[in-house]
């Protein structure tokens, strides 16, 4: 008796709604006996402090503009003043420095190109292909350079965000269809098929992501015919990616074999092919079953992008390391940290969100 | 009408064998099937009479014998798989609508894609087909939103969508609520007197005494009896067929 009483709370003992008043509420919820008492005051001292706190150093004692870093040394807050200070080569890393214009156009035609692509009223071939042609097009042409009489850049000198979405970007976009590619693969009733996909998702799952990318970088060359190179970019793009299908394709399975066998039969009395069964009524509720974990991996892609700083490579974080190396302004790195932070939870919160907002949408048909 | 099955069959099951590991499901099963001839199989669970009709579209494999749907065989073939599976539709008992999909594009899905229809002519048929089953006011909603009776019909009408000349159910109203069996097997008595060709594995002993031309009993994969059913509830000749008729009408 009592345990049921335990699990099931009064109806009173419930979230604010607003049909009780405010005081009422909080006397049944907030200070209902001695031990929620207790435990009321111990948090709520605790918020104050921590809040406090951070209000202090992170507004009122902070120095927010300033080009002298003996300011800062002066103030007892935050010095917001190195973000100004230090933003370009944390954002663009060795990029030279009088080009950058043309990396705040990459990352704008970027971000218009994301959002309009993962708009739902906005699905439409005749809009989005030509979108997509033109946008990489531009891209290309911007950090590349080399003509229109923009100055080349090798990918040697690309770093920062810029780089960040193209590792994050060229991770998704080459691996997911790998993904799914793997994931029918180990499924398939052709021997082969099936051989070729466990072994790879396997070998490739059993080794860690630093090791890929060491062997991209410095092995996989050896095995190229002499004279021919392929770009340490590219090649650390492709490697990141396939890891991130290996672990996806899993993910992918998982909703594969949630589908009922009941749903293959439908379509193999309409007569669909295999291809078609796949692509229009497998895959399409698989996906959907697996969302939850596909938008996890597709996060820790984003943060795994910071992997490069081992082979020399720019990303925003490392491009922060370097930069607070800088004796003048170094003891302000939280600082600079937290800049960056907030821009990885921009990227990977809006991801979060969008990955719900899709679940609701799908979720019309399932009452 | 009697229609004799013998001289112009449009399926024939002969000496059609199958196991399942050990388990022999199909003991060198015969039957025959006239073009507009409906066929009710009954029997206990386990007798194989669902895998009887699975094999004839080939979601099971037969392991010996031979099925002929219109003369062409069904082996291992994909172009006779194919040629055979245009002409059959099926209806199963968990229904198997495409959840993802509203109820327009289950019944669109088939034709455009297999029959290359356009998706206006595709969805004419479909309305057409919907208006039939009786629920054309659904068409925009998707099938966990229905009822299991309404989503049963939208399954007849998705199959019919594909003008199929035989139509397989396989216990078309086992997974329905009783208040929803009728509005089911209405639908199918439509079919039926349409002069569709039907082989239906149920229960209902109702739908066979009106609808059936030909009763099958399956027991233990063999075909105990069949006939017409005047002589198969009133007259049984084997002693299977009476205790099964006992036990199925008794309550």
């Amino acid at each position: 008796m009592s345990a049921i009483q335990q699990i099931s709370p009064p109806v009173s003992q419930l979230p604010f709604d607003g049909r009780q008043s405010w005081a009422n509420w909080a006397r049944i919820n907030l200070f209902g006996g001695v031990a929620q008492t207790l435990c009321t005051l111990v948090i709520a001292v605790l918020v104050l402090k921590v809040g406090s706190f951070l209000l202090r150093w992170g507004v009122l004692d902070a120095v927010w503009y300033t080009t002298d870093p003996e300011v800062c040394k002066q103030a007892a807050g935050a010095c917001w003043a190195v973000i100004a200070e230090k933003h370009r080569p944390i954002l663009f890393g060795l990029y030279p420095y009088d080009e950058h214009w043309r990396l705040v156009l990459f990352i704008a035609i970027y971000l218009v190109t994301v959002v309009v692509s993962l708009t739902p009223a906005l699905w439409n071939r005749r809009l989005l292909i030509p979108l997509w042609v033109v946008s990489f097009a531009a891209m290309t042409v911007l950090i590349f350079g080399g003509v229109f009489g923009l100055r080349y850049v090798p990918t040697s000198e690309w770093g920062g965000l810029p780089l960040t979405i193209i590792l994050f970007s060229g991770t998704v976009l080459f691996g997911m269809p790998v993904a799914v590619i793997l994931a029918l693969g180990r499924r398939s009733h052709l021997p082969v098929a099936r051989g070729a996909s466990v072994i790879f998702i396997e070998t490739l799952r059993g080794v860690p992501l630093i090791t890929i990318l060491f062997v991209a970088v410095n092995i996989f060359p050896l095995f190229l015919p002499a004279g021919m190179e392929i770009n340490k970019l590219l090649r650390i793009v492709v490697g990141i990616a396939v890891f991130f299908a290996c672990y996806q394709a899993e993910v992918i399975r998982g909703g594969l074999q949630a589908i009922p066998r009941g749903q293959y039969e439908a379509a193999a009395s309409l007569n669909l092919t295999y291809w078609q069964t796949t692509r229009r009524i497998i895959l399409p509720q698989a996906i959907r079953i697996s969302l939850p974990a596909i938008t996890n991996h597709i996060i820790a892609a984003m943060k795994n992008t910071s992997f490069v700083i081992i082979i020399g490579l720019f990303d925003i974080l490392t491009a922060t390391t370097a930069v607070m190396q800088d004796p003048l302004w170094r003891s302000f790195y939280i600082e600079a940290y937290l800049f960056v932070a907030f821009i990885y939870f921009a990227f990977g919160y809006s991801l979060s969100l969008y990955a719900r907002r899709v679940e609701k949408w799908t979720d019309a048909g399932r009452v | 009408m009697h229609i004799d099955s013998q001289s112009d069959p449009i399926i024939q099951m002969q000496q059609v064998s199958k196991w399942y590991g050990q388990f022999h499901v199909l003991k060198e099963v015969d039957l025959n099937v006239a073009k507009g001839e409906r066929v009710v199989v009954c029997g206990p669970s386990g007798s194989g009479k669902s895998t009887l009709i699975r094999c004839i579209n080939r979601l099971e494999e037969h392991q010996r014998g031979h099925i002929f749907v219109k003369g062409v065989e069904m082996n291992s073939n994909v172009k006779n798989i194919d040629t055979i599976r245009r002409n059959i539709g099926m209806v199963f008992q968990s229904f198997n609508l495409f959840p993802h999909l509203t109820v327009m594009e289950n019944l669109t899905i088939g034709p455009t894609l297999v029959r290359q229809m356009k998706k206006a002519e595709a969805e004419k048929l479909a309305m057409h087909f919907l208006e039939k089953v009786r629920i054309p006011e659904q068409a925009h909603k998707y099938p966990l939103q229905l009822s299991g009776g309404q989503q049963q019909r939208v399954a007849i009408a998705r199959s019919l969508c594909m003008q199929p000349e035989i139509m397989l159910f396989d216990e078309p109203t086992s997974a329905l609520d009783p208040e929803m069996i009728k509005e089911v097997l209405d639908v199918m008595i439509t079919l039926a007197e349409s002069g569709m060709t039907m082989i239906v594995v149920t229960h209902e002993m109702g739908f066979a005494r009106t609808v059936a031309d030909n009763v099958v009993l399956m027991a233990d994969g063999c075909i105990v009896e069949s006939g017409p059913p005047g002589e198969f509830f009133g007259n049984p000749r084997h002693e299977r067929t009476r205790t099964f008729l006992d036990q199925i009408l008794k309550h």
